[in-house]
């Protein structure tokens, strides 16, 4: 177990560095000097030079790959170019909104889907199975935007039972907050949710297929006793697997979502940050998503090991 | 042929058909404003109603299914060019340090959330069709890598490559020769399923502005422009919406039915 | 009345009719073996009995436990006779324990389920019936993971879970045919132990004719679903009515006549060649292992010889196979064909692999299903420098097909369409069709049915008559090796630990491993010797 966590730790690291020096790369080879993008382009040179040395633009990439990389391990991200205040700052209000509305999503995904896929795998081939396997193939091809601005037309215009976009700001307290997120989260989380329950029903009818479960019913267990002792923390690998892989889609699509409702999340940021060329912003928030999946795929990973002794043993 | 495909087959086929007649006719030309008919609800005239600027919104939604299945198709085209032939590799030479760096690369790519680098890509060579196609197709590669990795595995522990190894054929040629053809059906229902998670791509990014740019039409911008008039004018909003669920569904039923239909166990079982 | 009565059981599932009139009984204490060849019902006889027959079957008979119909009986009251008065033993025992969960909790269930009993009384329970089974609580704690095992092993704590509540009735489908022969006579031993001392009567499905005779009371011969014929073990033996039971215990004990070994030069020869693997780490800081599983092995083979090689699983047959065909390199040692070596540098020698070809166990598997019988045989060609004619292509394929027993028209047809013997024969096709120096037979017949690798021994020997074919043998059936080959090897853990005549090594083993593996090997009974 230890020689497991050590290996996937390990590539967490590597997978961490590669990443870092790829965004920095595609960051520095973008078109345009952030200078004088900021000064206009009747900015005298000398102008543009002495932003440029207040930046820190004019040492050399390498070192200034070091500095951005130092300064995000100890929590500085540096200056934005346009607002002249620490990323830092920036950054860890706008995740105040974002991070609750991804984990608010997954919850909801979760605990919609796997009761989903369970019950549909139980009824294979029945009714409810037939109906929970179409709602599903329309779950997945709604575009997650657009049933947002449904559920805006439909709860927060016809109906006003909640307010069609903003962020009720933590000062109002936990509720008025979930209040606030509760369309945003329910229209990222429905599609992810469709997805998440065709995985569970499939896996748990993958493990229906094996050997154990027929040994597991000659000892006289019954159908369902077998699904939930032996089937279901078997089915749990793939699934797991999933809802790692969600989260990331979940912050991504936040990004979208966060333009539907007017939420002072990181996709503001990211596209404000965008149109004032303020590149280092990007590159950190960037930096930052791309930690936390990877550090979620980590999490993922130990998951794995305690579900399966196999993976203990061998690694 | 089982109804799913039959389904998916159907409503594909219109999205498809849909953009191929937009090149020779329309009932409007797409671009042309109409300020006095502007809003109209579907009526006789304007089938499916006309928009802020009084443009007909059917012409509208034909030519966007254009610009949507383009994007789809060449990313999943990026996709499968490259992701097939590094999938193959990877499987041939199992457990070395090529198959270890490609699969490596490939975790990388999935760490980034994806959206989130088509919006890097796009936000620093510029919003467009084009950097919306490779933003997609990066992400298209790792799919097809691992699943033919995944599916000729299995392949590769059969006994008839090992008799094609005893018959003297390299690696190379095996990929080609066996395991292909062997992984081929699930390579088709991967690529309706990319292809439809493409036309989703490709309507959220052009929904923020980063995808195909003005006046090329696209669903995913029309549903960003009807945004502030959805509450007096729901059909603008509601008209592309369906023509991507229907696109997407129609993509994936059909992606169900041809693994249904494709893989000879199930449809043993079917009959 | 018997324990367990089956009466004109028949059965179809989705309306195609699988069994017919079946009717056997299994008294208590009595061992019933019921054999037959691959579709003969008799795996769906037992898993009827179990109750646990697929979806869309339809029944009709009875099946009668101590008089009560199973068949009538409703699912909640079969689940508690389940494991609580029928325990079962299935064939595989790798997939048939429950990975994620240890051994202990997975017997200690079918106690919890059944019973009144405590937690920790029923793992008290699980800790003696493990014991009982041979796997020791300071050896084998309840804690341990299936994956722990080994496959005789994992069959223990199958046999465990089926057994302890002491049900009545025993049901054992295939239990030993995944196992290597000198566990399998643990595991038969062990079976027949618990019946005796249970008092339990025990049902017990085996393809292997050798077993039947060995352990069972009473034999039933089952054939596309019907009972051909039963009885009492040795009135059976001796008195055969049925035709397919006549076949079937004759193509068991197949003989063929080998022509006679011409006098020649080594074609082949294998020197002290050693292969090692290397294992992970097992702790944080370890270094790797290494695992030997070629240890200085040396033999040759002459033109014209008929070599056999056995032993169990894991003992190297197949890293000797693949280092023969030059598949992969060894570390130390030479493999020479006629002089020449099958590895040169880092690339095996075509020169070398054009006179050499395989033919591998399983027919299913054998063969890429996407390509029609032609191409499939045609194959070897690659290895040839210039390409051959249309005419001349064709003219072998006819020629081979024919030799190995098919038409020439089944070039044309795919896979699919040709049965297990038939595929193997298509296999063999493959091999000669270049003409190799060498052929070698990798567990040839043992996924064949015995009447199906009678016919496919038979047609070994006409080909070794007719092409004077040199092969070497690989299979863990010593009774066809015997037949077979003319001298045979005899492999344990990465070393060749006997070699010798054939006949010579199995009448008189010198090695102890040798004299373990032909003792432990279940042998037909000589018929004529019981009339007498």
């Amino acid at each position: 177990m230890i020689r497991y966590t050590l290996k996937r730790f390990l590539s967490l690291c590597i997978s961490l560095a590669v990443a870092s020096l790829l965004i920095f790369f595609v960051i520095e080879i973008a078109p345009g000097d952030p200078a004088s993008f900021m000064l206009g382009i009747n900015a005298q040179p000398d102008t543009v030079a002495a932003l440029r040395a207040e930046l820190g633009l004019d040492v050399p990439k390498f070192e200034r790959y070091l500095a951005w990389t130092q300064g995000m391990l100890t929590g500085d991200f540096g200056m934005s170019y346009t607002y002249r205040t620490p990323i830092s700052q920036m950054v860890a209000d706008r995740l105040w909104v974002s991070l609750p509305l991804a984990l608010f999503a997954l919850a909801l995904s979760t605990i919609i889907a796997l009761p989903a896929g369970i019950y549909a795998a139980a009824r294979r081939g029945k009714t409810g199975d037939v109906a929970v396997m179409s709602a599903t193939q329309l779950g997945v091809a709604i575009p997650n935007f657009w049933f947002a601005m449904m559920l805006v037309l439909i709860f927060a215009i016809k109906l006003r039972w909640f307010a069609g976009g903003g962020f009720a700001g933590w000062d109002k307290g936990l509720g008025a907050v979930m209040w606030s997120l509760t369309l945003p989260a329910i229209s990222l989380a429905l599609p992810q949710a469709a997805i998440l329950a065709r995985v569970m029903r499939s896996a748990l009818l993958d493990v229906m297929n094996e050997d154990f479960m027929r040994t597991a019913r000659a000892k006289g267990l019954t159908t369902t006793q077998t699904l939930w002792k032996h089937g279901l923390r078997n089915a749990l690998i793939p699934v797991l697997t999933i809802i790692g892989l969600q989260f990331s889609f979940l912050l991504a699509g936040g990004i979208i979502i966060e333009q539907v409702f007017y939420l002072p999340g990181l996709g503001r940021l990211v596209f404000q940050a965008i149109s004032a060329r303020d590149l280092i912003v990007v590159e950190s928030v960037v930096m930052l998503l791309v930690f936390a999946v990877i550090v979620v795929n980590f999490a993922v990973d130990l998951a794995y090991a305690t579900v399966d002794p196999r993976l203990r043993a061998r690694t | 042929m089982n109804r799913n495909l039959i389904i998916g087959l159907i409503l594909s086929a219109i999205a498809i058909l849909a953009a191929l007649v937009s090149f020779i006719w329309t009932p409007f030309d797409h671009v042309a404003m109409n300020i006095p008919a502007k809003l109209q609800t579907p009526n006789l005239t304007h089938w499916f109603g006309t928009d802020h600027f009084g443009r007909d919104i059917f012409s509208m939604i034909m030519v966007g299914a254009r610009t949507s299945i383009a994007v789809a198709f060449v990313a999943v085209g990026i996709g499968m060019g490259l992701g097939i032939p590094l999938g193959l590799w990877a499987a041939a030479r199992k457990g070395s340090y090529v198959d270890e760096l490609i699969m490596r690369a490939n975790d990388l790519i999935f760490a980034f959330p994806s959206l989130v680098i088509a919006i890097l890509i796009t936000a620093i060579f510029g919003a467009g069709a084009v950097n919306a196609i490779i933003a997609i197709g990066i992400f298209n590669i790792p799919v097809f890598a691992r699943v033919v990795r995944g599916a000729a595995l299995p392949i590769w522990e059969r006994e008839f490559i090992l008799a094609a190894r005893v018959a003297g054929k390299k690696a190379a040629r095996i990929s080609v020769e066996h395991i292909l053809p062997n992984v081929l059906n699930l390579l088709i229902v991967q690529a309706t399923i990319q292809f439809s998670l493409g036309i989703l791509a490709e309507a959220a990014l052009s929904y923020v502005g980063l995808g195909a740019q003005p006046p090329t039409p696209s669903w995913g911008r029309m549903l960003a422009d009807a945004q502030t008039l959805v509450s007096i004018a729901p059909h603008l909003a509601l008209i592309p919406g369906f023509a991507i669920i229907i696109t997407v569904m129609g993509l994936n039923l059909m992606g169900d039915g041809l693994r249904d239909h494709l893989n000879p166990r199930t449809r043993v079982a079917r009959t | 009345m018997s324990l367990l009565d089956i009466t004109n059981l028949s059965l179809s599932i989705s309306g195609t009719p699988i069994l017919r009139d079946v009717s056997l009984s299994v008294n208590t204490g009595e061992i019933v073996a019921v054999t037959g060849e691959s579709g003969s019902g008799k795996s769906l006889t037992v898993l009827a009995t179990m109750g646990l027959l697929p979806t869309r079957s339809q029944t009709t008979g009875t099946i009668a436990l101590e008089g009560q119909d199973l068949l009538t009986t409703s699912e909640a009251d079969l689940c508690n006779i389940r494991g609580n008065n029928i325990g079962m033993v299935f064939q595989e025992p790798m997939t048939a324990l429950n990975p994620v969960q240890t051994i202990g909790a997975q017997v200690a269930e079918t106690i919890l389920i059944h019973g009144t009993m405590s937690k920790s009384d029923a793992m008290a329970r699980a800790a003696d019936v493990l014991t009982r089974v041979g796997l020791p609580q300071d050896q084998f704690p309840l804690s341990r993971y299936p994956h722990e095992l080994s496959g005789g092993q994992r069959q223990r704590v199958v046999i465990a879970m089926a057994i302890a509540l002491r049900p009545k009735l025993l049901i054992a489908d295939e239990p030993t045919t995944a196992l290597d022969v000198t566990t399998q006579a643990q595991i038969l031993d062990l079976l027949q132990d618990l019946a005796r001392d249970y008092d339990m009567g025990l049902l017990m499905i085996t393809h292997d004719l050798a077993v039947v005779s060995d352990m069972a009371d009473k034999i039933v011969v089952m054939r596309l679903g019907k009972v051909v014929e039963q009885g009492e073990t040795k009135s059976l033996l001796t008195n055969m009515q049925h035709a397919y039971t006549k076949m079937l215990f004759a193509a068991s004990g197949h003989q063929v006549k080998l022509p006679d070994l011409p006098a020649s030069d080594v074609l082949l020869s294998v020197k002290n060649v050693v292969r090692d693997y290397t294992t992970p780490r097992k702790t944080v800081f370890g270094s790797k292992g290494v695992f030997r599983a070629l240890n200085g092995v040396s033999f040759d083979i002459k033109r014209g010889e008929r070599l056999g090689l056995v032993g169990e699983s894991g003992c190297g047959k197949s890293t000797l196979t693949r280092a023969i065909l030059g598949l992969e390199d060894v570390q130390d040692g030479e493999i020479t064909l006629e002089g020449a070596t099958v590895f040169t540098g880092q690339k095996p020698n075509l020169a070398v692999r054009r006179k050499m070809q395989v033919v591998f166990q399983d027919p299913f598997g054998s063969f890429n299903p996407r390509h029609k019988v032609a191409r499939l045989i045609t194959e070897p060609f690659h290895l040839l420098e210039t390409p051959l004619t249309q005419e001349e292509r064709q003219r072998l394929i006819n020629q081979t097909l024919t030799a190995v027993g098919l038409d020439p028209s089944d070039a044309n047809k795919y896979i699919h369409q040709f049965s297990g013997g038939q595929r193997q024969r298509i296999a063999i096709a493959r091999a000669l069709i270049i003409q190799p120096d060498l052929i070698v037979f990798d567990e040839a017949v043992s996924a064949l049915d015995v009447s199906v690798r009678a016919q496919i021994l038979d047609l070994l020997a006409n080909l070794s008559a007719k092409y004077n074919l040199t092969y070497l043998f690989i299979s863990h059936d010593l009774s066809v090796v015997r037949t077979i080959t003319d001298r045979v090897l005899v492999m344990q853990r990465g070393e060749i630990v006997e070699q010798g005549e054939t006949e010579q090594v199995f009448t008189a083993p010198n090695h102890p491993y040798t004299q373990e593996l032909i003792a432990a090997a279940p042998v037909l009974p000589d018929l004529q010797h019981l009339k007498g």
